[in-house]
């Protein structure tokens, strides 16, 4: 099974730099999808078929596919401009503040302070109890936050009365 | 311990009959659409026509495999296969008889919905690396029309999950095995049947592929044997389709008398002739129609659905 962990992880790296120092857009939207998936795998060797499950349909399936939808009608120009923006003045400053973080994993690896891999495992019933229990608030407040993008939605979508388009 | 033999031997028998079984519905829809329309269909290879598919597949193998060089070509040639595997991948989890199933997951519902959701990718980037406008078109379209169906979908299934308690499919099954699920569920029942004609693309949901309106959609510049991938994706994915209809809401291999496999068969058999007769019968809906049937009636009804079911088996539980 560690075996799996590890070759799930290393994949789930590698589509994630890709995603980073594609030029092409869609292709980089691609490897991201690849990313989530094996995210996906890592959750279901973790014991958490249900996250896993819903990380592919949510992030996978639907949110991706929205992205796609928006850079596919970038066209070919997109190319370009992401060329001029993989300049190496534009990623030294990320990749130094990335490299402090993996220093600090590093650290927390090689002191051996670290928690262990598998969690309790969680089932489906355990989390809604969870989510609809102690963290109530969390879910409301994010319910109130989803709402006016709703009704922002709404309006912006809305038709027109002639009255209104007139003027 | 898993039994590893018993495993593999699943997987050959679900593979090999589901990939045969897609070959052989290309015959049986032409045939079926023949005895619909008043006429014969193809009728001449082997008895009653059947070694049709076989002509074809010779056929297709033996064509020009074209690259256009306009074409994204990685992503050209990866998008078939996308359709065939997700297809095949969900049919892991599909319980064809007791213990006859290659993974029992305990999420069946939610893996189900996973693949078809990635099988959307086929279509959207498959049109797109055509880089042909007409191509574009279906993609965007099937965008549309995956916005409309995919959270219907889900919702309409919640209610039979509700009912057996469990996302496993052998549990949903057995659930079923006094009163099938399309009794209590009927709404979840057509919700799911809708959505799922048009993950399948199939009449009167085919707006994608619409010969009529964009030569062939996001196929248009598939040939050889990619354009026969997609071609076999459609028909594994109504073969899908049936087979979770039956396990959702017709109690699956329940049923007197016969063997569970030769009910599990027969049902889906008459599920497969009823989504050819609707193609036989129905006219395409343009993508607006059916974006907005599916958030105003649809969408509405399988939230109805939903709650009603979840009120009823709370206030019975008590």
């Amino acid at each position: 099974m560690e075996v799996l962990f590890y070759i799930a992880a290393a994949v789930t790296v590698l589509a994630t730099l890709r995603v980073i120092t594609h030029v092409h857009a869609v292709h980089a939207l691609l490897y991201l999808v690849v990313a989530l998936i094996a995210l996906s795998l890592i959750f279901y060797l973790l014991g958490a078929q249900f996250a896993a499950a819903l990380e592919i349909i949510i992030y996978g399936g639907a949110i991706m596919v929205l992205f796609i939808f928006v850079v596919m009608l970038l066209g070919p120009l997109a190319v370009e401009q992401e060329r001029t923006w993989l300049s190496p003045s534009a990623w030294v400053g990320p990749s130094i503040l990335a490299l402090v973080l993996l220093g600090e994993v590093g650290y927390l690896i090689a002191s051996g302070d670290h928690p262990t891999m598998a969690v309790t495992e969680p089932r489906q019933k355990a989390i809604s109890i969870a989510l609809y229990g102690p963290y109530i608030i969390g879910v409301e407040l994010a319910s109130m936050l989803l709402l006016p993008g709703l009704i922002g939605a709404y309006h912006l979508g809305r038709r027109l009365s002639s009255e209104a388009r007139s003027c | 311990m898993i039994d590893w033999s018993h495993t593999a031997l699943t997987i050959a028998v679900i593979l090999g009959s589901c990939l045969t079984l897609a070959g052989m519905l290309i015959w049986v829809e032409r045939r079926l659409l023949g005895v619909w329309q008043e006429r014969y269909g193809p009728n001449r290879l082997g008895p009653g026509g059947c070694l049709q598919s076989l002509a074809d597949m010779i056929k297709i193998f033996t064509k020009e495999d074209w690259i256009p060089p306009f074409a994204d070509k990685a992503v050209f040639v990866i998008t078939p296969a996308i359709v065939v595997i997700t297809a095949l991948m969900s049919f892991a989890v599909i319980p064809i008889a007791p213990n006859f199933v290659v993974a029992d997951l305990n999420v069946g519902v939610l893996f189900f919905l996973a693949m078809s959701s990635l099988a959307a990718y086929s279509v959207i980037i498959g049109g797109w690396a055509s880089n042909n406008k007409f191509a574009f078109l279906g993609s965007l379209r099937a965008i549309a029309q995956l916005l409309s169906y995919e959270v219907f979908m889900g919702i309409s299934l919640m209610g039979a999950v509700i009912l057996a308690g469990s996302f496993n499919l052998s549990d949903i099954v057995n659930a079923q095995q006094h009163q099938w699920f399309v009794i209590p569920q009927f709404l979840g029942f057509l919700g799911f049947f809708m959505a799922g004609l048009a993950e399948a693309h199939r009449t009167p949901f085919d707006m994608p592929e619409a010969e009529a309106e964009l030569v062939a959609g996001y196929h248009s510049e598939y040939s050889g044997m990619k354009f026969g991938m997609f071609f076999v994706g459609e028909y594994l994915s109504i073969l899908l389709l049936s087979a979770m209809t039956v396990i959702l809401f017709f109690g699956g291999w329940h049923g007197p008398w016969l063997p569970p496999v030769v009910w599990f068969g027969l049902k889906m058999f008459g599920f497969i002739a009823l989504i050819i007769l609707i193609r036989a019968a129905w006219p395409r809906y343009r993508f607006d129609q059916l974006l907005s049937f599916g958030w105003k009636v649809v969408m509405p009804l399988a939230l109805i659905n939903l709650l009603v079911t979840g009120g009823v088996v709370l206030w019975r539980a008590g």
